[in-house]
Formats: structure tokens, C-alpha cells, sequence
């Protein structure tokens, strides 16, 4: 069974930490997903840089703008994730936009991530038709799982259909928003969470954008299988004393 | 083969909607309503009243005869700029605000390069009272400072692009994310043919008033609707597309799409997109870009704000690909030169865009016999800063 798999089944309060490779150093990417499993994180999410990241707030923005200052690009990242499996074991999953990945290489991407223990990748900007016309045999045939995002304006329909394309799991936005804003659970947030259980889907879901405390996290937790923290943690990072950043960041949620 | 759009959103290898989940529902929205709001009796009939009344179109097709002696060549001038605000670039938010009413919006947003599409957008927005947000590149608020003043008049709040170059481009990413943001009551405004399917087929279908009107002028003109070259400048490439549109099966008619060179296509600092461009996804829709070997989308420059865009509309890249459109580049230096040019033989100042398709006359040659239709795109009032710098006036 796969490690996405395995985590699902064996765990729930997941905690899921994104970060940008390449920030705040170039050769921060594997340092940082080491601590982050020393410190208690359940899965990572690595972003690879974009210089128009749409779907992202101020913070993830400006990360990924110094990620690519410093030189950061998919090679190089593939590079850097060589040995990754060497001192990682948590599942990881690569995220970012589409035209990096087109440019490098859908399949070429789909093998790399394989090589080196990558486990799925979320593409926000990757349409749903093309990748099932085009693109879901190459990720089937690699091993790799395409994380789709769902909206409190998804509808059902879709949402089953999205259900039936995943392998591993959903990612619930608690609102439509770019991310690095503040979760805020009104009834209609609430309301919208419960249509989602009601579905009974065979994947399970995590909730993110906008979970940036203990308290944001744990309300996600009653919802879902777990969540995902992005821009609060990259906020926090100190390029001068990372693993200390890391480990006073990562305190709140696993004391 | 077809040159317009197919059932699934693409133009050959190009088109298509690459956004975000969170824009799937209002673009989705969109695309099953567009056509049949557009088609509808009630529409046609408010659209072509503010077209006649509000903006005063048909706007004129102008034989330039001093221009025509100069280049040996019958050149008409499609006169785009005498629209009311300026540009064609009104066309489009007419268009678009009368189909917003009709999806129950009450809030638009807009991006803006030269201004001219954010003045198109704030003014619809006066005329039919909604609110209205455009935003802009911090660059561009600078050198287009007459168009942030009329937008801020019009009762316009005009939201500064810090990201990235600080042009067009950025603020294109800035009026997305607000989309995002704004998921249920808003409608976004795109002012060129690009983005995610519908937009660039919506936005041609509004501005092929264009082409629709040059034929007939061509023919009360000339006698015959087919001219040998037709000509326009490309940012996004709407007021191209508009320009093109009913003559692209028209397969005798020469299309020219001018694309601004900058600083010239080797200097680094250049927008011409489909000499330095490749193959990929911006802004929703795969096209063809300026981007790095890792597609990272790379900041074009142009002097006139309105080209310094690193992308084209996804049809323009199939008119490229095909070889159905010829697509070339002007340095800033010759475009100022030919607005001079127009300036001082025809009494007509057009903005630096459309000085762009002007200044291409220079490199073509002709027999005497052709005619030649050239979209003058806009007028240059908002440019007379830029044009005084440069002439020493
Ligand atoms: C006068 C004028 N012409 C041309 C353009 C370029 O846009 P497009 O290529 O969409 O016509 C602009 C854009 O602002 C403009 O203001």
C-alpha cells in the first residue's frame, strides 16, 4: 500500500505542513522536510516555484519569488530530493502551477517524481478534462496521486466526479480564497462541511487555506481527516536559525 | 480548417480553461450562458443602441490620403480611437456589463495596462451603476497617470499591482485572485481575448463589430469588401482579433498582427511574444508566452503599456501556427516615429499601440493598387507624456 494510503488508514488529526523548495535558502528543501518530521508533521507538501501564482496570497507569493532569486527550478529540485528517501519517510507531495510541469514534462515529471519517493502532486491550475483525457495514465502508470481541490462552490456532481478521479485524498478549501487567509467557521462553512461527509466519498478529505493556529487547526480536525498549514508556517521561517524556527513553530500543534 | 472555436474550448492546440477550482464555477457559468445571453433578441437590441448612442459607433473608415501617396497604397484607417473613451477597448465592456446584469452581478473588477480598458470598465460601471475595481501595475499608474485620474473620477477604486514587473501582467494576477476571493457576486471584466474558455471568444465576438463594419464601409468605399492587407497591433489581441475576425476566412486577406519589439527582440527588453515566445499556459489558457526553459513567465517591456504583455490570446496563437496571420514586431523608437508621422500628415495622434501597426508600412511595399486597412486602436492623449519626453516638445 502506498504511503498516502497508509497514513489515511492508520491516522486521523493528520497535519499537513506546505513550504516552498528553494526558501528561504536554495538548499533548505530536504533540511526542512527533516525537522518537519522530527518535529511531528504527518505529510509535506513541497511548492515548487511559479512566478505568477494566482491561486496564492502575499506570503506564498513572496516566497516563491525568493525561491526563484535563488535559483530554483525543477531539476534542480529533483536533484536535491535524490536521497530523500534516505531520511524522510512521511508521505510527500510536490505542489505548484501548470506550466512548470508542461515545460519540464508532464511524464518526465510524473517519472522523476517517482525516482525519487515523491508520493502525488496538487496542480490547482491543471484542468480536470485535460487530465483525464490526457494526462491521468501517465500518473497511474508511475504510481503517482493528483490531489484535487474542492470549494464550497463545487458542486455535487462535480464533486463525485472529482471523488471518483482521486486516489489518496480531497482537499477541502474551507472558502474560495487565495491562500494565507484567516478560516472563519460560520454556519454556512459548517453547513457546507457536513454536505461534504454526507457524500460519503471513498476519499478522505483535508481541509486547507486559512488554518494558521492550533485553535484553526483543531476546528478543521472536527471536520475532516486532518489539515493543512501553508502560509503561517513560511511566515514563520528564520533563514538564520531554521531548525529552531521549525521546532518553536511546530510546538503549537504537536506540544 | 476552422480557425474559431471548438465545442471544448480550444482554437487547434490552443485555448482551453486552466484555473484554479475556485474560478471553475463562475467560468463555468460563464461558458454555458455567453452564447445564448449574447444570441438573445433583447441583448442584440441594447448592445447595438449603446454602440450607436453611447460610444457613437459605426466608427469611421478613413481614407488617409496623404499616408496612401507616402506608402503608394490605398491605407484606411479603421478609427477606433474616436469611440467614446478613446479605444476599442469599449467594444468589450459594453458587451460584457449588459451580460454581467444578466448573471445577477453587482460588483466588477478589471485589470488594466494602458488605462484604456480599466476608463472602458469604469465607465460602463457609471453607466449602469455598479461597482467597480480595476487594477493596475504600479508602472503603469506612473506612466498613464491622465487614465488613473478619469478611472478615480468615474468612481473607480484603483488597486496598484506591486508584484512582479508591476505591469500588465501583474495586474491581470491581482484581478484573478480577487475573482477567487469573490467567488459569488462578482464578475470580472477581461480586457483583451485571453484567459480561460469563454473569454477570448467572447471578447472577439464583441470587439468583430470591427471587421463587421469595416466590409460595409469597404464597400460603399470600394466596391468590394475584401481588402489585400488588413492590420493591427497585438497586446492581448483584441482589437486585432476584432479587426480580423470576419475577414479570417476571407483566406485572400492578408492578416498582419504587429507585436511590440521594445528595445528589439534580441535586447532583452522586448513583448514580442511569438518570436520569443514558446508554448504553454498563462492566464487560463495555453497559448504561446515569453517564459524561461522552467516556464517561468518572463517580463516583457514595451514603451506603450498596452503591449507589454508576455502572452497573446490562445486564437492569435493558432492564426501563428497555422500561418493564417502574419505576426511581426516594431521597436518603440520606430513605433513613436510612425506616431509622429500620422500626427503631423493626417492631424490624427493615436496612441502608441496603435502606432505599432502604423509603423509597419515602413517595411512593406506596394504596387499602387492595394487597400489597405489599418485598426487605429486608440487615440493618444493618454501617451502625450511619453510622446513629449521622447520628441523634446
Ligand atoms: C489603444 C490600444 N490599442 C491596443 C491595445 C492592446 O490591447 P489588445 O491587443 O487587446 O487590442 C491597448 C491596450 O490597452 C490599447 O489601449
Amino acid at each position: 500500500m502506498n504511503r498516502i494510503k497508509t497514513l489515511f488508514k492508520e491516522k486521523k488529526d493528520i497535519l499537513s505542513i506546505y513550504y516552498t523548495a528553494g526558501y528561504p535558502n536554495l538548499g533548505d528543501t530536504v533540511a526542512i522536510a527533516e525537522e518537519l518530521e522530527r518535529c511531528g508533521a504527518d505529510l509535506l507538501e513541497i511548492g515548487f516555484p511559479y512566478s505568477d501564482p494566482v491561486a496564492d496570497g502575499p506570503v506564498i507569493q513572496a516566497s516563491s519569488k525568493q525561491a526563484l532569486d535563488n535559483g530554483m527550478d525543477l531539476k534542480l529540485l529533483f536533484e536535491q530530493l535524490k536521497d530523500l528517501r534516505k531520511t524522510v519517510s512521511i508521505p510527500v507531495l510536490l505542489m505548484g502551477y501548470v506550466n512548470p510541469m508542461l515545460q519540464f514534462g508532464v511524464e518526465n515529471f510524473c517519472k522523476a517524481c517517482a525516482e525519487v519517493g515523491v508520493d502525488g502532486c496538487i496542480v490547482p491550475d491543471l484542468p480536470m478534462v485535460e487530465y483525464e483525457d490526457l494526462y491521468a495514465p501517465i500518473f497511474e502508470a508511475n504510481g503517482i496521486s493528483n490531489i484535487f481541490l474542492v470549494t464550497p462552490q463545487t458542486s455535487p456532481d462535480r464533486i463525485r466526479k472529482i471523488d471518483g478521479l482521486s486516489n489518496g485524498f480531497i482537499y477541502l478549501l474551507s472558502s474560495s480564497a487565495t491562500t494565507g487567509q484567516h478560516l472563519n467557521v460560520s454556519e454556512d462553512t459548517e453547513a457546507y462541511f457536513s454536505r461534504i461527509e454526507a457524500l460519503k466519498l471513498n476519499n478522505p478529505t483535508i481541509i486547507g487555506f486559512g488554518i494558521s493556529s492550533r485553535e484553526t487547526f483543531d476546528k478543521a480536525c472536527k471536520y475532516a481527516k486532518g489539515a493543512i498549514v501553508g502560509s503561517a508556517f513560511v511566515k514563520s521561517l528564520k533563514a538564520d536559525d531554521l531548525q529552531l524556527s521549525i521546532q518553536s513553530f511546530m510546538k503549537t500543534f504537536r506540544p | 480548417m476552422s480557425y474559431f472555436v471548438n465545442e471544448k474550448g480550444y482554437y487547434g492546440d490552443f485555448g482551453g480553461a486552466y484555473i484554479p477550482e475556485m474560478l471553475y464555477p463562475n467560468v463555468e457559468e460563464l461558458r454555458q450562458n455567453y452564447l445564448k445571453i449574447i444570441d438573445d433578441a433583447d441583448f442584440q437590441k441594447e448592445f447595438h443602441q449603446l454602440l450607436k448612442d453611447y460610444v457613437g459607433r459605426p466608427s469611421p473608415l478613413y481614407l488617409a490620403k496623404r499616408l496612401s501617396k507616402k506608402y503608394n497604397a490605398n491605407i484606411f484607417l479603421k478609427r477606433e480611437d474616436l469611440n467614446h473613451t478613446g479605444a476599442h477597448k469599449i467594444n468589450n465592456t459594453i458587451g460584457q456589463i449588459l451580460l454581467a446584469e444578466r448573471l445577477g452581478k453587482k460588483r466588477i473588477i478589471a485589470e488594466t495596462g494602458a488605462g484604456q480598458h480599466g476608463v472602458a470598465t469604469a465607465t460602463v460601471c457609471a453607466l449602469r451603476g455598479l461597482e467597480c475595481v480595476v487594477y493596475m501595475g504600479e508602472i503603469d499608474i506612473e506612466r498613464q497617470a491622465p487614465n488613473v485620474a478619469r478611472m478615480k473620477m468615474l468612481g473607480a477604486k484603483v488597486v496598484p499591482a506591486t508584484s512582479g514587473s508591476k505591469t500588465l501582467k501583474d495586474a491581470t494576477n491581482e484581478a484573478m485572485r480577487d475573482w477567487i476571493n469573490n467567488p459569488v457576486d462578482t464578475h470580472y471584466i477581461i480586457g483583451s481575448v485571453v484567459g480561460p474558455h469563454p473569454y477570448p471568444d467572447m471578447v472577439a465576438i464583441f470587439q468583430s463589430i470591427i471587421s463587421e463594419e469595416t466590409k460595409k464601409q469597404l464597400i460603399e468605399q470600394t466596391g468590394n469588401d475584401q481588402p489585400d492587407y488588413v492590420l493591427a497591433c497585438v497586446g492581448g489581441g483584441s482589437n486585432a482579433m476584432g479587426m480580423f475576425y470576419h475577414f479570417i476566412d476571407d483566406e485572400n486577406v492578408k492578416l498582419i498582427a504587429v507585436e511590440a519589439a521594445g528595445k528589439g527582440v534580441d535586447s532583452g527588453f522586448s513583448a514580442a511574444t511569438t518570436t520569443l515566445g514558446k508554448e504553454g499556459v498563462l492566464h487560463g489558457s495555453r497559448s504561446i508566452l515569453m517564459q524561461t526553459h522552467d516556464g517561468q513567465v518572463v517580463e516583457p517591456h514595451s514603451v506603450s503599456a498596452g503591449l507589454d504583455y508576455p502572452g497573446i490570446g490562445p486564437q492569435h496563437a493558432h492564426l501563428f501556427k497555422t500561418g493564417r496571420g502574419k505576426y511581426v514586431s516594431i521597436t518603440d523608437d520606430e513605433s513613436l516615429q510612425a506616431g509622429l508621422l500620422l500626427t503631423q500628415m493626417e492631424g490624427i495622434i493615436p496612441a502608441i499601440e496603435s502606432a505599432h501597426a502604423l509603423a509597419y508600412l515602413e517595411k512593406m511595399t506596394f504596387t499602387g493598387a492595394e487597400n489597405v486597412v489599418i485598426c487605429l486602436s486608440g487615440r493618444g492623449d493618454k501617451d502625450m507624456d511619453t510622446y513629449m519626453k521622447y520628441f523634446g516638445l
